[in-house]
């Protein structure tokens, strides 16, 4: 943290753009995504209402566009909790300045990740035939040996743990708003979701308590959730699928696109509502070094993939690699390969790591890179597969691309009134910190760092 | 629940709280509560306050969502409608972890949410009293119950002795109460 701060300028630093009326900016932005969000109900009402057939999907790659931008979406929500939780446990102090904005995006990208498989069950309105309840048909339960199920369990436990988590920090520091509110209506809505909290020293006990609790379950509960998608493909018969290394390889690849997306929105929130101090270039410097390291476990990963199908001897396995490298959807293998692994090598160069523009630019990158993985796996493996007179193309329709767009707008929807009306950084969080953190008092630890140890023990002894 | 009077004192860093609360606690005087902007590391031990068991809350709700699991994928699987899936045994352990293990961590999360907030007495539309406005932004609050009238002068001026950047008298009702924060206070319909 930048800057010579106190508790006070910390809360005015991070009212301020709550408090302020929105710029044109703002308007800009929300009004752009309102429109994609428009679009894309219209691309899936469309879809409702002449079927599934509207979309380019066909009997031999059944999963398209839709299961690509779920996980490319799951993916993305996976950097959030895990800048929460995981870095919490491992008591990572940089993680305050961030938490709060990359635990907003994994709530937002979980709900965009929702929509694709259900709306690609075609009769949405039967979607809730996938929750165990007791029904009259037996009652008939669903297959709870089916890894397709276990995602409906994992991904829906994932959303409302993270909300939870995100919520609960949100309370204190909803009612610091609301005690500065100055508007009638600011008092009403910012009382309620405050949920009358005053922060007596038990609340706060119970607060903190809370939070490692979840943290912890949360830890295991991120590498579950991606773990359990990837069985999605994993527990098949298919090529390109059936392999063990799935787990290890799609948590990586969350882990990557998820930093990659939370660099995105950062560089711009921090610019958007200058909170450079809060949201420093350490931190950027950070999240990039998370990004070279999980974009080379993909990469690894990547290798491997190919040196097993050529190892295994195993016809079906080497023509799949053979038709992704090669085959009429070479483009894609190649684009993933140039983004995902060659690219982030340059994070190597620490000036680069530091560079915010050349940060902005390769976080885009890689989201496109991970976007192709997922195109990858799902695509080509399915159009060429045993059967040779079932081989086919696929591309897709309008109201896919719409329905993909239609996620966009409904992501920024929700990250537009999240960074305008809820405070972007964990005040409390961050005033918890600021002792050891905040740069003043850093400065008035260096006289005490050159004494002796002796000396040392000696002042902390006396000082409370 | 009851309108009560209350001596308030203000500290503006907790450098200066931790020894007020230590002299506070010696002084004889009922405290009634300590309020602070964030999570102050010690204070609880400095006030005395046991150690919370919201952890074992969780821990309980957590279990109980893995018996809650298995048990029913069990029954359904061998008891209720037994199916055949690719010739795999009816209790096929090994596929029923994924969702146990989402069902504890789902159950231990919920459970231990809604228990955090039925400690604290949180809610959407709960209304308690805020001491001094800034207690959520800069300022760490002690408030002192007045038990005695005749004290309430020598009360303010030990708590001056403490340090505090700010001293006041005030009366307010003690627990929560159903109201909205853009509405000034009425005591009286307090029942």
């Amino acid at each position: 943290m930048n800057g010579n701060k106190d508790y006070h300028q910390v809360t005015e630093d991070i009212c301020r753009p709550v408090e302020q009326k929105p710029t044109k900016l703002w308007y800009l932005g929300f009004i752009t995504s309102l429109i994609f969000l428009g679009f894309g109900a219209f691309s899936v009402f469309w879809e409702v209402y002449w079927g599934i057939g509207t979309w380019g999907i066909n009997r031999t790659v059944g999963w398209g566009w839709d299961i690509t931008n779920f996980v490319w979406w799951v993916g993305i929500g996976h950097a959030g909790t895990l800048i929460s939780a995981i870095l919490l446990l491992f008591r990572q102090g940089w993680r305050t300045g961030v938490n709060r904005a990359a635990e907003a995006m994994t709530i937002f990208a979980v709900m965009c990740a929702g929509m694709f498989p259900i709306f690609h069950m075609g009769r949405v309105w039967n979607a809730f035939y996938v929750l165990p309840y007791p029904n009259t048909r037996g009652p008939l339960w669903p297959n709870f040996n089916s890894a397709l199920l276990w995602d409906v369990f994992a991904i829906s436990t994932y959303f409302t743990v993270s909300l939870l988590f995100w919520y609960s920090g949100l309370v204190p520091d909803f009612a610091t708003i609301r005690d500065r509110a100055k508007t009638k209506l600011r008092k009403k809505l910012y009382g309620i979701a405050s949920f009358g909290w005053t922060g007596t020293a038990k609340n706060w006990q119970r607060f903190e308590a809370l939070a490692l609790v979840l943290a912890g379950l949360a830890t295991p509960l991120v590498l579950s959730v991606h773990t359990i998608v990837s069985m999605d493909f994993a527990t098949s018969v298919i090529p390109g699928w059936h392999t063990t290394i799935f787990p290890p390889y799609f948590v990586a690849g969350a882990i990557f696109s998820g930093f990659a997306m939370v660099n995105t929105l950062l560089v711009l929130v921090r610019k958007i509502f200058r909170l450079e101090d809060y949201i420093t270039l350490g931190h950027i410097e950070a999240m990039n070094k998370v990004i070279v390291l999980t974009g080379s476990i993909v990469g690894v990963a990547y290798l491997s993939e190919l040196f097993i199908a050529w190892y295994s001897q195993v016809r079906y396995e080497q023509d799949a690699f053979k038709w992704r490298i090669m085959g009429p959807y070479w483009w894609s293998y190649w684009a993933m390969m140039t983004c995902n692994v060659v690219s982030p090598q340059l994070f190597w160069v620490k000036k680069l790591r530091r560079n915010i523009v050349f940060t902005f630019i390769l976080s885009i990158v890689v989201n496109i890179g991970m976007w192709f993985e997922r195109f990858v796996i799902i695509v080509t493996s399915l159009y060429r597969d045993y059967l040779p007179s079932s081989w086919t193309y696929y591309s897709p329709t309008w109201t896919e691309l719409g329905f993909y767009l239609g996620t966009f707008g409904l992501f920024f929807t929700c990250f537009f009134l999240f960074a305008k009306y809820f405070p972007v950084i964990a005040i409390a969080e961050i005033k918890f910190v600021l002792k050891t953190s905040g740069e003043n008092y850093k400065e008035k630890m260096l006289p005490l760092e050159e004494k002796s140890t002796d000396e040392f023990i000696h002042i902390a002894e006396h000082s409370h | 629940m009851s309108v009560k009077k209350f001596a308030v004192a203000c500290y503006h860093d907790e450098a200066v709280l931790f020894p007020a609360v230590r002299k506070v606690r010696g002084s004889g005087y009922k405290l009634h509560d300590v309020y602070s902007p964030f999570p102050v590391h010690g204070l609880d031990t400095a006030l005395g306050l046991k150690q919370t068991d919201l952890h074992i809350a969780g821990f309980c709700y957590g279990i109980t969502g893995t018996a809650t699991a298995l048990g029913f994928m069990s029954w359904v699987l061998t008891k209720d409608w037994s199916i055949n899936y690719g010739g795999k045994p009816f209790f096929s352990l090994p596929a029923f972890i994924p969702i146990t293990f989402e069902l504890t961590v789902l159950f231990a999360a919920v459970g231990m949410v809604l228990t955090f907030c039925y400690l604290n007495q949180i809610m959407p539309g709960v209304k308690k009293h805020i001491f001094h406005p800034r207690q959520t932004d800069d300022l760490f609050v002690v408030a002192l119950e007045i038990t005695d009238p005749s004290a309430e002068l020598e009360m303010i001026d030990f708590l001056k002795t403490t340090g505090a950047v700010e001293t006041s008298v005030q009366t307010a009702e003690e627990g929560w109460w159903y109201g909205f924060w853009d509405k000034e206070e009425v005591y009286e319909k307090v029942g």
